[in-house]
Protein backbone atom coordinates (compact mmCIF):
# COMPACT_ATOMS: atom_id res chain seq x y z
CA UNK A 1 0.00 0.00 0.00
CA UNK A 2 1.53 3.44 -0.78
CA UNK A 3 1.29 5.96 2.26
CA UNK A 4 -0.70 8.41 0.61
CA UNK A 5 -3.33 5.58 0.71
CA UNK A 6 -3.80 5.84 4.34
CA UNK A 7 -5.71 8.50 6.38
CA UNK A 8 -4.41 8.80 9.59
CA UNK A 9 -7.00 9.58 12.40
CA UNK A 10 -6.67 9.67 16.21
CA UNK A 11 -8.27 11.25 18.95
CA UNK A 12 -9.46 10.34 23.03
CA UNK A 13 -12.63 11.64 23.94
CA UNK A 14 -16.31 10.74 25.78
CA UNK A 15 -15.02 7.96 28.22
CA UNK A 16 -14.67 5.34 26.04
CA UNK A 17 -11.32 6.15 24.90
CA UNK A 18 -11.62 5.48 21.46
CA UNK A 19 -8.57 6.06 18.92
CA UNK A 20 -9.23 5.28 15.12
CA UNK A 21 -7.10 4.63 12.23
CA UNK A 22 -8.59 4.61 9.24
CA UNK A 23 -6.30 2.69 6.31
CA UNK A 24 -8.61 2.60 2.95
CA UNK A 25 -7.50 0.99 0.45
CA UNK A 26 -7.31 2.13 -3.48
CA UNK A 27 -10.45 -0.15 -4.26
CA UNK A 28 -11.52 -0.82 -7.22
CA UNK A 29 -11.36 -4.79 -8.35
CA UNK A 30 -9.60 -5.87 -5.17
CA UNK A 31 -12.15 -5.40 -2.34
CA UNK A 32 -10.91 -3.82 1.19
CA UNK A 33 -11.70 -5.37 4.53
CA UNK A 34 -12.31 -2.64 7.31
CA UNK A 35 -11.80 -3.76 10.93
CA UNK A 36 -13.01 -1.61 13.98
CA UNK A 37 -11.60 -3.62 17.08
CA UNK A 38 -11.66 -1.33 20.25
CA UNK A 39 -11.81 1.96 18.30
CA UNK A 40 -8.68 0.95 16.07
CA UNK A 41 -10.12 0.75 12.51
CA UNK A 42 -7.61 -0.83 10.23
CA UNK A 43 -8.56 -1.86 6.39
CA UNK A 44 -6.92 -4.86 5.08
CA UNK A 45 -6.42 -5.63 1.13
CA UNK A 46 -8.58 -8.90 0.25
CA UNK A 47 -7.08 -10.95 -2.43
CA UNK A 48 -8.66 -12.13 -5.46
CA UNK A 49 -9.49 -15.23 -5.55
CA UNK A 50 -7.26 -18.24 -3.94
CA UNK A 51 -5.06 -15.31 -2.64
CA UNK A 52 -5.96 -16.50 1.03
CA UNK A 53 -3.05 -14.93 3.11
CA UNK A 54 -4.35 -11.91 2.70
CA UNK A 55 -7.54 -12.49 3.82
CA UNK A 56 -8.67 -11.97 7.56
CA UNK A 57 -9.97 -14.49 9.61
CA UNK A 58 -12.99 -13.02 11.14
CA UNK A 59 -13.77 -14.33 14.49
CA UNK A 60 -17.03 -16.63 15.53
CA UNK A 61 -19.69 -15.56 17.63
CA UNK A 62 -20.58 -12.19 16.06
CA UNK A 63 -23.28 -10.93 14.25
CA UNK A 64 -22.90 -10.52 10.53
CA UNK A 65 -24.58 -9.27 7.62
CA UNK A 66 -24.44 -8.02 4.14
CA UNK A 67 -25.42 -4.98 2.27
CA UNK A 68 -26.06 -4.78 -0.65
CA UNK A 69 -27.27 -1.85 -3.16
CA UNK A 70 -28.69 0.12 -5.88
CA UNK A 71 -29.93 -3.86 -7.59
CA UNK A 72 -31.57 -1.03 -10.12
CA UNK A 73 -33.31 -3.88 -11.81
CA UNK A 74 -35.04 -3.03 -15.15
CA UNK A 75 -32.15 -1.49 -16.30
CA UNK A 76 -30.81 -2.56 -19.92
CA UNK A 77 -28.50 0.00 -21.24
CA UNK A 78 -24.63 0.13 -21.22
CA UNK A 79 -22.42 -1.24 -19.62
CA UNK A 80 -24.45 -3.54 -18.13
CA UNK A 81 -27.57 -5.37 -20.20
CA UNK A 82 -28.28 -7.66 -17.80
CA UNK A 83 -28.71 -6.34 -14.43
CA UNK A 84 -30.59 -9.65 -13.64
CA UNK A 85 -27.51 -11.59 -14.16
CA UNK A 86 -25.10 -9.28 -11.54
CA UNK A 87 -27.69 -9.47 -8.98
CA UNK A 88 -27.41 -13.30 -9.03
CA UNK A 89 -23.79 -13.12 -9.03
CA UNK A 90 -23.78 -11.02 -6.43
CA UNK A 91 -26.24 -13.35 -4.07
CA UNK A 92 -24.19 -16.24 -5.18
CA UNK A 93 -21.14 -14.46 -3.59
CA UNK A 94 -23.22 -13.77 -0.60
CA UNK A 95 -24.01 -17.73 -0.55
CA UNK A 96 -20.04 -18.48 -0.65
CA UNK A 97 -19.63 -16.75 2.49
CA UNK A 98 -17.89 -18.48 5.03
CA UNK A 99 -20.47 -17.68 7.41
CA UNK A 100 -24.53 -17.08 6.46
CA UNK A 101 -25.59 -13.66 7.32
CA UNK A 102 -27.95 -12.73 9.43
CA UNK A 103 -29.83 -11.03 7.27
CA UNK A 104 -29.29 -8.40 4.26
CA UNK A 105 -29.61 -5.33 4.29
CA UNK A 106 -30.57 -3.94 0.78
CA UNK A 107 -29.67 0.14 0.52
CA UNK A 108 -32.28 1.02 -2.20
CA UNK A 109 -32.59 1.31 -5.70
CA UNK A 110 -33.89 -2.06 -5.75
CA UNK A 111 -35.68 -1.08 -8.89
CA UNK A 112 -35.05 1.25 -12.06
CA UNK A 113 -38.58 2.67 -12.75
CA UNK A 114 -40.52 1.22 -9.76
CA UNK A 115 -42.56 -1.61 -12.27
CA UNK A 116 -44.11 -4.18 -10.13
CA UNK A 117 -41.92 -6.85 -12.35
CA UNK A 118 -38.82 -5.02 -11.49
CA UNK A 119 -39.74 -5.35 -7.59
CA UNK A 120 -40.88 -8.92 -8.15
CA UNK A 121 -37.89 -9.80 -10.09
CA UNK A 122 -35.48 -8.79 -7.07
CA UNK A 123 -37.70 -10.62 -4.74
CA UNK A 124 -37.34 -13.84 -6.53
CA UNK A 125 -34.21 -13.59 -6.81
CA UNK A 126 -33.57 -13.01 -2.84
CA UNK A 127 -35.43 -16.01 -2.08
CA UNK A 128 -31.82 -17.78 -3.55
CA UNK A 129 -30.16 -15.86 -0.56
CA UNK A 130 -28.78 -17.93 2.43
CA UNK A 131 -30.25 -15.72 4.56
CA UNK A 132 -33.08 -15.74 6.87
CA UNK A 133 -34.44 -11.73 6.49
CA UNK A 134 -34.10 -8.96 4.39
CA UNK A 135 -34.66 -5.55 5.50
CA UNK A 136 -34.91 -2.69 2.63
CA UNK A 137 -34.99 1.29 2.56
CA UNK A 138 -36.14 3.01 -0.61
CA UNK A 139 -34.30 4.89 -3.58
CA UNK A 140 -35.14 7.57 -5.38
CA UNK A 141 -35.72 5.05 -8.48
CA UNK A 142 -38.31 3.37 -5.84
CA UNK A 143 -40.46 6.48 -5.07
CA UNK A 144 -41.00 7.21 -8.95
CA UNK A 145 -44.89 7.76 -9.59
CA UNK A 146 -46.26 6.98 -6.80
CA UNK A 147 -43.90 8.22 -3.68
CA UNK A 148 -43.28 5.22 -2.48
CA UNK A 149 -46.70 3.39 -2.09
CA UNK A 150 -45.90 0.37 -3.85
CA UNK A 151 -42.86 -0.12 -2.42
CA UNK A 152 -44.01 0.20 1.25
CA UNK A 153 -46.54 -1.66 0.60
CA UNK A 154 -44.22 -4.77 -0.09
CA UNK A 155 -41.09 -4.30 1.54
CA UNK A 156 -42.12 -1.57 4.43
CA UNK A 157 -44.67 -3.45 6.78
CA UNK A 158 -44.68 -1.61 10.46
CA UNK A 159 -42.63 1.11 8.79
CA UNK A 160 -43.82 4.65 9.41
CA UNK A 161 -43.83 7.62 7.69
CA UNK A 162 -42.14 7.61 4.35
CA UNK A 163 -40.62 3.88 5.36
CA UNK A 164 -38.57 4.63 8.45
CA UNK A 165 -38.16 1.94 10.99
CA UNK A 166 -35.29 0.39 13.48
CA UNK A 167 -34.73 -2.74 15.39
CA UNK A 168 -32.41 -4.47 17.08
CA UNK A 169 -30.50 -7.73 16.78
CA UNK A 170 -27.50 -9.23 18.67
CA UNK A 171 -27.46 -5.65 21.40
CA UNK A 172 -26.73 -3.75 17.97
CA UNK A 173 -29.70 -0.85 17.35
CA UNK A 174 -30.15 -0.79 13.26
CA UNK A 175 -32.25 2.19 11.99
CA UNK A 176 -33.39 2.70 8.29
CA UNK A 177 -34.30 6.03 7.09
CA UNK A 178 -35.75 6.86 3.69
CA UNK A 179 -34.37 10.30 2.50
CA UNK A 180 -35.37 9.88 -0.99
CA UNK A 181 -39.22 11.36 0.15
CA UNK A 182 -40.26 15.04 -0.97
CA UNK A 183 -37.25 15.93 -2.83
CA UNK A 184 -37.84 19.49 -3.42
CA UNK A 185 -36.28 21.38 -6.84
CA UNK A 186 -32.43 21.66 -6.14
CA UNK A 187 -31.91 20.19 -2.94
CA UNK A 188 -30.16 17.42 -1.92
CA UNK A 189 -31.38 13.90 -0.35
CA UNK A 190 -33.64 15.26 2.77
CA UNK A 191 -34.96 13.39 5.71
CA UNK A 192 -37.73 15.93 6.93
CA UNK A 193 -38.63 17.54 10.50
CA UNK A 194 -41.27 14.51 11.29
CA UNK A 195 -38.41 11.40 10.47
CA UNK A 196 -36.20 14.02 12.25
CA UNK A 197 -37.75 13.76 16.02
CA UNK A 198 -39.18 9.94 15.04
CA UNK A 199 -35.03 9.01 15.15
CA UNK A 200 -34.53 11.48 18.02
CA UNK A 201 -37.30 9.31 19.88
CA UNK A 202 -36.19 6.09 18.81
CA UNK A 203 -32.16 6.36 19.97
CA UNK A 204 -33.53 8.41 23.25
CA UNK A 205 -33.86 5.18 25.16
CA UNK A 206 -30.83 3.32 24.41
CA UNK A 207 -27.47 3.67 26.35
CA UNK A 208 -24.40 5.36 24.48
CA UNK A 209 -22.65 2.30 24.64
CA UNK A 210 -25.26 0.69 22.26
CA UNK A 211 -23.46 0.27 18.72
CA UNK A 212 -25.62 2.05 16.27
CA UNK A 213 -26.26 1.20 12.45
CA UNK A 214 -28.08 3.79 10.44
CA UNK A 215 -28.75 2.59 6.94
CA UNK A 216 -30.21 5.25 3.85
CA UNK A 217 -30.05 5.11 0.42
CA UNK A 218 -28.41 8.43 -0.43
CA UNK A 219 -25.05 9.18 1.45
CA UNK A 220 -25.60 11.04 4.98
CA UNK A 221 -22.30 12.77 4.57
CA UNK A 222 -21.79 15.22 2.05
CA UNK A 223 -19.60 13.63 -1.14
CA UNK A 224 -20.26 16.05 -4.08
CA UNK A 225 -23.29 18.14 -3.65
CA UNK A 226 -22.78 19.55 -7.29
CA UNK A 227 -24.52 15.37 -7.99
CA UNK A 228 -26.77 15.37 -5.51
CA UNK A 229 -24.56 12.94 -3.46
CA UNK A 230 -25.55 14.28 0.17
CA UNK A 231 -28.46 14.99 2.18
CA UNK A 232 -29.77 18.73 3.16
CA UNK A 233 -30.56 17.78 7.09
CA UNK A 234 -28.57 15.21 7.99
CA UNK A 235 -26.11 16.90 10.23
CA UNK A 236 -29.62 17.30 12.43
CA UNK A 237 -29.64 13.72 12.15
CA UNK A 238 -26.26 13.57 13.35
CA UNK A 239 -26.51 15.56 15.70
CA UNK A 240 -28.65 12.70 17.89
CA UNK A 241 -26.59 9.86 17.39
CA UNK A 242 -23.34 12.20 18.91
CA UNK A 243 -23.75 10.55 22.26
CA UNK A 244 -23.10 6.59 21.07
CA UNK A 245 -19.53 5.33 20.93
CA UNK A 246 -19.54 3.18 17.96
CA UNK A 247 -21.92 4.55 14.75
CA UNK A 248 -21.68 3.08 11.27
CA UNK A 249 -23.42 4.61 8.89
CA UNK A 250 -24.25 2.44 5.31
CA UNK A 251 -25.38 3.88 2.24
CA UNK A 252 -25.67 3.57 -1.17
CA UNK A 253 -26.70 5.52 -4.35
CA UNK A 254 -23.17 6.44 -5.43
CA UNK A 255 -22.17 3.27 -6.72
CA UNK A 256 -18.73 3.08 -5.65
CA UNK A 257 -17.49 2.29 -2.11
CA UNK A 258 -16.11 5.31 -0.07
CA UNK A 259 -15.35 5.34 3.63
CA UNK A 260 -14.74 8.08 6.00
CA UNK A 261 -14.59 8.43 9.55
CA UNK A 262 -15.44 11.75 11.95
CA UNK A 263 -15.69 11.16 15.93
CA UNK A 264 -17.09 7.76 16.44
CA UNK A 265 -19.28 7.71 13.01
CA UNK A 266 -17.88 5.71 10.31
CA UNK A 267 -19.35 6.21 7.07
CA UNK A 268 -19.72 4.03 4.24
CA UNK A 269 -21.40 3.60 1.00
CA UNK A 270 -21.61 0.14 -1.16
CA UNK A 271 -20.69 -0.20 -4.48
CA UNK A 272 -23.83 -1.03 -7.21
CA UNK A 273 -25.16 -4.92 -8.08
CA UNK A 274 -26.12 -3.19 -11.10
CA UNK A 275 -23.40 -0.36 -12.91
CA UNK A 276 -20.39 1.61 -11.94
CA UNK A 277 -20.53 5.35 -11.81
CA UNK A 278 -18.17 7.64 -12.12
CA UNK A 279 -15.76 9.29 -9.21
CA UNK A 280 -17.47 12.77 -7.94
CA UNK A 281 -16.79 15.14 -10.71
CA UNK A 282 -14.33 12.68 -12.99
CA UNK A 283 -17.14 13.10 -15.52
CA UNK A 284 -19.97 15.75 -17.07
CA UNK A 285 -22.79 13.93 -14.96
CA UNK A 286 -23.08 11.12 -13.02
CA UNK A 287 -24.80 8.98 -15.40
CA UNK A 288 -23.67 4.81 -15.68
CA UNK A 289 -19.91 4.50 -16.31
CA UNK A 290 -19.41 2.81 -19.79
CA UNK A 291 -16.92 -0.03 -19.03
CA UNK A 292 -15.52 -2.73 -21.12
CA UNK A 293 -17.56 -6.21 -20.51
CA UNK A 294 -14.44 -7.88 -18.99
CA UNK A 295 -14.25 -4.92 -16.71
CA UNK A 296 -17.79 -4.87 -15.33
CA UNK A 297 -18.37 -7.24 -12.43
CA UNK A 298 -15.00 -5.72 -10.77
CA UNK A 299 -16.89 -2.51 -10.60
CA UNK A 300 -20.07 -4.20 -8.68
CA UNK A 301 -19.74 -5.74 -5.40
CA UNK A 302 -21.55 -6.54 -1.79
CA UNK A 303 -20.86 -5.23 1.29
CA UNK A 304 -20.72 -7.56 3.93
CA UNK A 305 -20.19 -6.25 7.72
CA UNK A 306 -19.58 -8.67 11.07
CA UNK A 307 -20.20 -7.34 14.62
CA UNK A 308 -18.36 -8.61 17.25
CA UNK A 309 -20.08 -8.93 20.89
CA UNK A 310 -18.69 -6.39 23.29
CA UNK A 311 -16.08 -5.57 22.19
CA UNK A 312 -17.02 -2.78 20.09
CA UNK A 313 -15.71 -4.59 17.00
CA UNK A 314 -17.09 -3.53 13.84
CA UNK A 315 -15.62 -5.25 10.13
CA UNK A 316 -16.72 -3.71 7.13
CA UNK A 317 -15.71 -6.06 4.15
CA UNK A 318 -16.02 -5.00 0.33
CA UNK A 319 -16.15 -7.13 -2.45
CA UNK A 320 -16.17 -7.49 -6.14
CA UNK A 321 -18.29 -10.03 -8.47
CA UNK A 322 -15.04 -10.11 -10.20
CA UNK B 1 -5.33 29.49 -48.40
CA UNK B 2 -5.76 26.47 -47.00
CA UNK B 3 -7.02 27.77 -43.85
CA UNK B 4 -9.51 30.40 -45.67
CA UNK B 5 -10.66 27.12 -47.07
CA UNK B 6 -11.59 25.42 -44.18
CA UNK B 7 -12.79 28.40 -42.36
CA UNK B 8 -15.78 28.43 -45.94
CA UNK B 9 -16.00 24.77 -45.33
CA UNK B 10 -17.27 25.35 -41.77
CA UNK B 11 -19.58 27.93 -42.91
CA UNK B 12 -20.96 25.62 -45.11
CA UNK B 13 -21.34 23.17 -42.55
CA UNK B 14 -23.12 25.54 -40.43
CA UNK B 15 -25.38 26.77 -43.25
CA UNK B 16 -26.02 23.39 -43.59
CA UNK B 17 -26.63 22.06 -40.19
CA UNK B 18 -28.90 25.32 -39.49
CA UNK B 19 -31.14 24.17 -42.40
CA UNK B 20 -31.36 20.42 -41.17
CA UNK B 21 -32.10 20.97 -37.80
CA UNK B 22 -34.58 23.47 -39.13
CA UNK B 23 -36.13 20.84 -41.59
CA UNK B 24 -36.12 18.54 -38.56
CA UNK B 25 -37.85 20.58 -36.39
CA UNK B 26 -40.66 21.67 -38.53
CA UNK B 27 -41.18 17.69 -39.49
CA UNK B 28 -41.09 16.33 -35.71
CA UNK B 29 -43.58 19.20 -34.87
CA UNK B 30 -46.07 18.49 -37.09
CA UNK B 31 -49.09 21.16 -37.12
CA UNK B 32 -47.28 23.54 -34.53
CA UNK B 33 -44.08 25.13 -36.56
CA UNK B 34 -43.13 27.13 -33.42
CA UNK B 35 -43.21 24.06 -30.72
CA UNK B 36 -40.29 24.32 -28.82
CA UNK B 37 -38.55 21.62 -27.36
CA UNK B 38 -36.08 21.39 -24.07
CA UNK B 39 -33.59 18.02 -24.50
CA UNK B 40 -31.81 16.59 -21.20
CA UNK B 41 -28.64 15.14 -21.96
CA UNK B 42 -25.65 14.63 -18.92
CA UNK B 43 -28.44 15.17 -16.01
CA UNK B 44 -28.88 19.00 -17.15
CA UNK B 45 -32.10 20.91 -18.85
CA UNK B 46 -31.23 22.44 -22.01
CA UNK B 47 -32.28 25.63 -22.31
CA UNK B 48 -31.98 26.39 -18.65
CA UNK B 49 -34.20 29.27 -19.46
CA UNK B 50 -36.96 29.06 -22.12
CA UNK B 51 -39.11 32.08 -23.02
CA UNK B 52 -42.14 31.17 -24.83
CA UNK B 53 -45.87 32.88 -25.38
CA UNK B 54 -48.93 31.97 -23.57
CA UNK B 55 -50.36 28.69 -25.42
CA UNK B 56 -47.24 27.43 -26.92
CA UNK B 57 -47.23 23.57 -26.19
CA UNK B 58 -43.26 22.76 -24.83
CA UNK B 59 -41.87 19.32 -25.56
CA UNK B 60 -39.10 17.80 -22.90
CA UNK B 61 -37.08 14.71 -24.52
CA UNK B 62 -34.95 12.79 -22.51
CA UNK B 63 -31.44 11.52 -24.42
CA UNK B 64 -29.46 10.56 -20.99
CA UNK B 65 -29.75 6.89 -20.45
CA UNK B 66 -31.01 7.10 -16.82
CA UNK B 67 -34.57 8.31 -16.07
CA UNK B 68 -35.38 11.45 -15.41
CA UNK B 69 -38.80 13.44 -14.97
CA UNK B 70 -39.89 17.07 -15.39
CA UNK B 71 -42.17 18.55 -12.67
CA UNK B 72 -43.41 21.95 -11.81
CA UNK B 73 -41.82 23.19 -8.31
CA UNK B 74 -45.13 23.23 -7.01
CA UNK B 75 -45.70 19.81 -7.78
CA UNK B 76 -49.21 20.24 -9.08
CA UNK B 77 -48.88 22.13 -11.80
CA UNK B 78 -47.08 20.04 -14.32
CA UNK B 79 -45.70 16.76 -13.79
CA UNK B 80 -44.56 13.86 -16.22
CA UNK B 81 -44.31 9.95 -15.69
CA UNK B 82 -40.37 8.58 -15.26
CA UNK B 83 -39.02 9.34 -19.12
CA UNK B 84 -36.83 6.64 -19.94
CA UNK B 85 -34.11 7.02 -23.11
CA UNK B 86 -35.83 9.24 -26.02
CA UNK B 87 -39.14 9.57 -24.03
CA UNK B 88 -41.00 12.63 -24.38
CA UNK B 89 -43.52 14.90 -21.87
CA UNK B 90 -45.30 17.81 -23.22
CA UNK B 91 -46.96 20.46 -21.81
CA UNK B 92 -48.90 23.32 -23.28
CA UNK B 93 -48.06 26.73 -20.82
CA UNK B 94 -51.88 28.96 -21.22
CA UNK B 95 -51.05 31.52 -18.18
CA UNK B 96 -47.98 33.75 -17.96
CA UNK B 97 -45.67 33.32 -15.44
CA UNK B 98 -42.26 32.14 -14.58
CA UNK B 99 -42.24 28.03 -14.31
CA UNK B 100 -39.71 26.62 -12.36
CA UNK B 101 -39.08 22.71 -12.53
CA UNK B 102 -37.30 20.08 -11.90
CA UNK B 103 -36.35 16.38 -12.53
CA UNK B 104 -37.98 14.86 -9.19
CA UNK B 105 -35.41 11.58 -9.22
CA UNK B 106 -31.86 14.01 -9.68
CA UNK B 107 -33.35 16.79 -8.33
CA UNK B 108 -30.24 19.08 -8.27
CA UNK B 109 -31.96 19.35 -11.79
CA UNK B 110 -33.60 22.53 -12.30
CA UNK B 111 -34.59 24.89 -14.88
CA UNK B 112 -37.61 27.22 -15.75
CA UNK B 113 -40.10 28.23 -18.67
CA UNK B 114 -40.74 31.59 -18.84
CA UNK B 115 -44.55 32.62 -20.08
CA UNK B 116 -45.64 35.59 -21.91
Amino acid sequence: MAPNDEILYDHHHDGIDRRGFLRCMAWAGTGALCVLNGGVLTSYALGRSGDKDKEVKIPKGELAFVQISDSHMGFNKPANPDVVATFQAAIDKINALPIAPEFILHTGDVSHLAKPAEFDNVEQILKSARTSEVFYVPGEHDFVGDEGQQFRERFGKGAQGAGWYSFDKKGVHFVGLVNVANLKAGGLGSLGSEQLEWLEKDVKHLKSSTPLVVFAHIPLWTVYPEWGWGTDDSAQALAYLKRFGSVTVLNGHIHQTMQKVEGNVTFHTACSTAFPQPKPGAAPSPGPMKVPAEQLRTLLGVTDVHYKQGEHALAITDSSLA
Amino acid sequence: MQRNTRVLGMAALAVLGLALASFAGRASAGENPAAPQITIDNFSFTPTTLTVAAGTQVTWVNHDDIPHTVVSEDKTTFKSRALDTDEKFSFTFSKPGTYTYFCSIHPKMTAKVIVH
